[in-house]
Order: structure tokens, then C-alpha cells, then sequence
């Protein structure tokens, strides 16, 4: 009959007015500001910077290589190369970012820089709270700003963060089996030329090996 | 007591006036009622608002407005305080008085509606003899508003909408005054105010509200399809589609004057309500002899916000109409419905007292609507659409 199509949509509303008092698959509104969900893993805002252990200058991955900057599509990353160097996480001395600035404001978030970068030191990051009521010097964030330690990279990609892990471990081990190789066959050598000079020269490599563990540990 | 309750707006208004002088007191008997009118309805507009931002909420499964005061109940102040300080924007080529005039006229029209609505008992700004003659009149103006608002805007999309509107209000004035000249038939007078006395009699504690008629009902029905049309509302939407039309006839309006456009067709909700409130619902009468004692114009404040909320219910389901479909529905059922209404009260009022009237009303009502849902509103077949350039 006519108009009976309406009494059942009717019907329909009224259900749902009363069903989003009780139901909470029906009223599946997240009040934001108060209420949040977690950000899925593969969210992905702005990049930052991952540093090891507890310093986040010492401990930056980075090694101011600037594939990052020059790859980036927009032009948002600033490297300044330091003059002096420090050691990275297998120990090998390294340059480091004296600058390293991203102008978010800029940035289009598209993960190249994450791509291109041989030394895991670049990832993107979920924080997405960034307004500020200077578009200027508020979005140009500086390299302080930028690092984030890897225990919170873990929190916020763990599966990712993991495999990044575990392949910085492997890369460790080759380096670790490698200078031990050499410091094998420098020892052998050594003990192959058996006369007093070649103490000197077998000292040499040890203190390198000695030193190789420690940076490594806040890799891990 | 009670009937002091009943009557405190009166008593207040004579209480007020007797401090002045007795050559004054008329006017100020009149200007202190309109002052009523001009606070309790914007106020009820409000909380129309609120009731229909929340309520179509929830039917969407959302939570409506809830930041403003606890569960969003200072969301109209808040409105109101946007309004009055967006910027005022006047398009270039408008035509500028006009343009000005359309929003004061449709709000002032608006409200003239109400001077003949019996509130409550006694309680009626102007009693006049043809009142719900005036006020059609009145209701009719709106349209010039509108037509006023999307002509002198110079944008496609007003115009557009404009003459949507006028159209579709002069097709559905027909039906609204049609369904309600059978009121005036069985009380055989046009003044608001008799019709209101006609159902306010009880038999067995249940009034004698003109709904609870074969002729009634239908009359009733048809009234409210007319009254949703003529107000604008979903599913007649039509003169502000969004979605083709950006706002309709009033896409070039701003700030205040678009608070007025809002407040204008809210009033015009709340007038075509206490309307159809007092027509069919029995105005200011209480709906069961025995809660005779609430006062007189909580019931009829009550029947319209009921009113108001259907009309909000029905704009959460329907979809919005056809421009063709709107028509055909106003001209070939709407209307041949309520002279057939015309018709049967004309049997119900000469078939005298007794049952026999009842069924043989009914019968004729309910055969004709059943028929012509059946034969005049079926989905017609044009089959397959054949397409002559674009192969």
C-alpha cells in the first residue's frame, strides 16, 4: 500500500535514534580530544631521527651522508656535514649532522627519505598533534627536536623496528666476524714473523675489537 | 489555583497594564502580548534547533552537538554569538534594498502568523473573525520573500532555487487550504478561536479532535504533507538542495541575514505547527478529560513541539524528491485527495449522527487511497534508455 515504504523507514530511524543510546556498535563516534585510538602501525606523519642508547647526540644514526636531502622530492631536509667525527654503531668513525633540519610545513610525508637511507636512521614518526601558532620557526623542526631514541621507535612500529634490529645486528656481526678475521690473520701474521717488533703491530687492532661492543649495546 | 495557573500569562498582562493610565492600557495590553510572541517563539526556535541537531544525530548514529554546556544544550547561544559577528557579505551586482528587505520581510511575515493563534484559553493576540483567512494571507507572503531573496541576489544558483520555491509552495498552498476548509465546513466559522471550542467537548474522557474523524484523519495527513512543502522541509527540500543548488535562495546571504533566513523558516515550522495544532489536534485542549487541569498552553506548546519533532523524524528518513515527483505528487494526489475529502465530509455532515457514517467515510477514504496508490503513483516502465549520439 502506499506510503508503506515510509512507515518502514520510519521505523528504521527510530531504531536508530534508540539504538545509539544503548548500543555502542551503533554509535561508533570517538570523542578526540578525550578519547583516542591507537595509530594503526603503518601510520605514517612526518620523519624523525633514531638514536641508540642514551645520549641522542652521541647516539644518532645518522652519518650526514645526504642522500635524504638530495632525494627528497619537496626540498624540506637541511644537512649540515660536522668537521670533526664520531664512532656509529659498529664502532667505524663517522661524520655526523652538525644541522639536520625538516621543514615540516614543507614535508609531504612521502617516506623517501626512510627509503633511500642505508643506515636506518630516518623513520617516520605517528605524531600528528604538531600545530602551532608560529608557521615558521614552529614547523622547522631541528635536529634535538627530530631525534627520537629507538626504544620509541619500537613502541610506535615495533614489527618494523624489529626487522630493522636484527638486520643492524646481522651488518654488527659480519663487521664483528670481519675485524676479527683481520685481527686473526694480522695475529697470525704476527705470529708468523715471531720477533719481538710485531707486538706493536698485533696491539694495534685489539683495542679496536675491544671497543667494537659498546656503542653496539644501545643498538640491541 | 489551577485556573490561576491557566490564565497567569492574562493575569500578569492586566497586572502590568493597571499601573498605567486607562487611555493606554489597550495598546500596552497589545504591545506586551506581542512582546510574548516575539520572546516564546525564537526561544522554542532554539530549542527546535537543538532538539534537530541532536535528534538527527542520534538517527544517524552520531552524537550531535555536545561542547557547548553540558550535552551541548548552549549550542543555539553559541550559534547565535557566530551569527551576529560573521561578516555581513553583499554580492556587487545585488540589487541592495531588496536584497535587505527579503530576510526582514519573511521574519516579520512569519510572526504575523502567530497574532491570530490561540495559545491558550483566552489567550489570543488578535481574535478576529477570519483569522485562519488572515492567516494564509500571511503564510502566502513568505513566498514573496523568497522570491525577493533569490532575485535580487544575481546568482544562478538563488534564482534557481527561488523559483523552485515558489512553485513548489503556490502547488502545495492548494491541498493546505483545501484540507482545511473541511475544518471550516464542520465548525462553520474561519476564527481559530470557534474551531479550537468545536473539539474542546469529551465524551468518555476522549476529545473531540477533529484527527479522530475519517474526514479528519485524512485532512490531516494531507495538511502535513502540505505544511512540510510549504516550510521547506525534507523530504520538499527542494529550493535549497545542497547538493545542486549550494543553499538554494539564500546562497548569497551571511552573518545575520542568514540567522534571519534560519530563523524565518524555523517560525514558519512553528506557525504551520500551532496551525495544524489548532485545526486538527484541538489547540489548546487537553488530550484526556481528566487532565483538564494542566494548564491550557502547556498542551498546546506541547502539541507543537510534538508536531516539530515528526517533522524532524521524517526529515532523518526521507531522501529529498524530484523536482517532477514533487509536482505530480502535489497536483495528480495531494490535491485530488482533499477534494475528495471535501466530498466526504460533505457526506459525513448530511448522514447524521450514527455509525453508518463512520464506515461508509472511511470506506470511500481508504478504497480511493489504496486505488490510487495502486494505479496513479505506480513506477511507470519508459524501457530501456536508447541513446541517439552517444554510442
Amino acid at each position: 500500500m502506499l506510503g508503506e515504504g515510509i512507515l518502514r523507514g520510519l521505523a528504521e530511524t527510530s531504531r536508530n535514534f534508540a539504538g545509539s543510546f544503548v548500543s555502542k556498535e551503533r554509535l561508533t563516534t570517538v570523542e578526540y580530544p578525550e578519547q583516542r585510538i591507537p595509530t594503526a602501525e603503518a601510520a605514517r606523519v612526518f620523519p624523525f631521527l633514531v638514536y641508540d642508547g642514551p645520549d641522542w647526540h652521541a647516539g644518532l644514526r645518522c652519518v650526514a651522508c645526504q642522500i635524504c636531502e638530495k632525494e627528497c622530492p619537496p626540498k624540506c631536509i637541511f644537512i649540515e656535514k660536522s668537521k670533526d667525527k664520531k664512532p656509529d654503531y659498529v664502532g667505524k668513525m663517522q661524520i655526523y649532522p652538525a644541522k639536520f633540519d625538516i621543514d615540516i610545513s614543507v614535508c609531504m610525508s612521502c617516506q623517501i627519505c626512510v627509503e633511500v637511507c642505508p643506515f636506518e636512521a630516518i623513520k617516520m614518526d605517528t605524531v600528528f598533534e604538531l600545530s602551532t601558532d608560529d608557521r615558521f620557526g614552529g614547523l622547522l623542526l631541528d635536529t634535538q627536536q627530530l631525534a627520537k631514541s629507538n626504544e620509541y621507535y619500537h613502541t610506535i612500529h615495533p614489527t618494523e623496528a624489529g626487522e630493522v634490529d636484527a638486520r643492524l645486528a646481522e651488518e654488527k656481526a659480519k663487521t664483528e666476524a670481519k675485524a676479527k678475521a683481520a685481527a686473526e690473520a694480522a695475529a697470525a701474521k704476527a705470529a708468523a714473523a715471531a720477533s719481538a717488533p710485531p707486538a706493536a703491530t698485533a696491539s694495534a687492532p685489539t683495542p679496536n675489537i675491544a671497543t667494537q661492543p659498546k656503542p653496539a649495546e644501545g643498538g640491541e | 489555583m489551577l485556573d490561576k495557573a491557566d490564565q497567569i500569562f492574562i493575569l500578569l498582562k492586566n497586572w502590568v497594564v493597571s499601573f498605567l493610565p486607562a487611555a493606554l492600557q489597550a495598546p500596552a495590553g497589545v504591545v506586551l502580548g506581542v512582546v510574548g510572541i516575539l520572546a516564546i517563539f525564537p526561544t522554542l526556535f532554539a530549542i527546535a534547533v537543538l532538539m534537530e541537531r541532536k535528534g538527527l544525530g542520534r538517527m544517524q548514529n552520531r552524537i550531535g552537538p555536545n561542547r557547548v554546556g553540558p550535552f551541548g544544550v548552549l549550542q543555539p547561544i553559541a550559534d547565535a554569538i557566530k551569527s551576529l559577528t560573521k561578516e555581513d557579505i553583499v554580492p556587487l551586482t545585488a540589487d541592495r534594498p531588496v536584497h535587505f528587505l527579503a530576510p526582514v520581510l519573511l521574519v516579520v511575515v512569519s510572526f504575523m502568523g502567530f497574532a491570530v493563534l490561540p495559545v491558550g484559553r483566552n489567550m489570543v493576540l488578535v481574535d478576529m473573525d477570519a483569522s485562519l483567512l488572515f492567516y494564509f494571507a500571511m503564510g502566502t507572503s513568505t513566498e514573496l520573500s523568497i522570491f525577493m531573496a533569490g532575485w535580487s541576489s544575481r546568482n544562478k544558483y538563488s534564482l534557481l532555487g527561488a523559483m523552485r520555491g515558489v512553485a513548489q509552495m503556490i502547488s502545495y498552498e492548494v491541498p493546505m487550504l483545501l484540507s482545511s476548509v473541511v475544518i471550516v465546513m464542520m465548525t462553520g466559522s474561519l476564527s481559530l478561536v470557534k474551531i479550537v471550542e468545536a473539539q474542546n467537548h469529551y465524551t468518555w474522557g476522549l476529545p473531540h479532535w477533529y484527527i479522530f474523524t475519517p474526514w479528519g484523519l485524512a485532512a490531516f495527513v494531507m495538511y502535513a504533507i502540505a505544511a512540510t512543502a510549504e516550510t521547506n522541509r525534507s523530504p520538499f527540500d527542494l529550493p535549497e538542495g545542497e547538493s545542486e543548488l549550494v543553499a538554494g535562495y539564500f546562497t548569497e546571504y551571511s552573518g545575520f541575514k542568514f540567522a534571519l533566513f534560519f530563523l524565518g523558516e524555523y517560525l514558519g515550522m512553528l506557525s504551520i505547527s500551532g496551525l495544524g495544532t489548532t485545526l486538527f489536534l484541538g489547540g489548546w485542549s487537553a488530550p484526556l478529560a481528566s487532565l483538564q487541569w494542566v494548564p491550557s498552553w502547556i498542551w498546546f506548546f506541547a502539541k507543537i513541539m510534538l508536531s516539530i519533532t515528526v517533522m524532524i523524524w521524517v526529515r532523518g528518513t526521507l531522501p529529498r524528491l524530484r523536482q517532477d515527483q514533487l509536482m505530480n505528487f502535489a497536483w495528480k494526489f495531494v490535491l485530488p485527495m482533499t477534494l475528495l475529502n471535501l466530498m466526504v465530509a460533505a457526506v459525513w455532515r448530511f448522514m447524521g449522527e450514527g455509525w453508518l457514517r463512520w464506515v461508509v467515510c472511511s470506506a470511500i477514504l481508504v478504497v480511493v487511497y489504496a486505488g490510487a496508490g495502486l494505479f496513479e503513483m505506480r513506477r511507470k516502465h519508459y524501457g530501456a534508455r536508447s541513446y541517439r549520439y552517444a554510442e
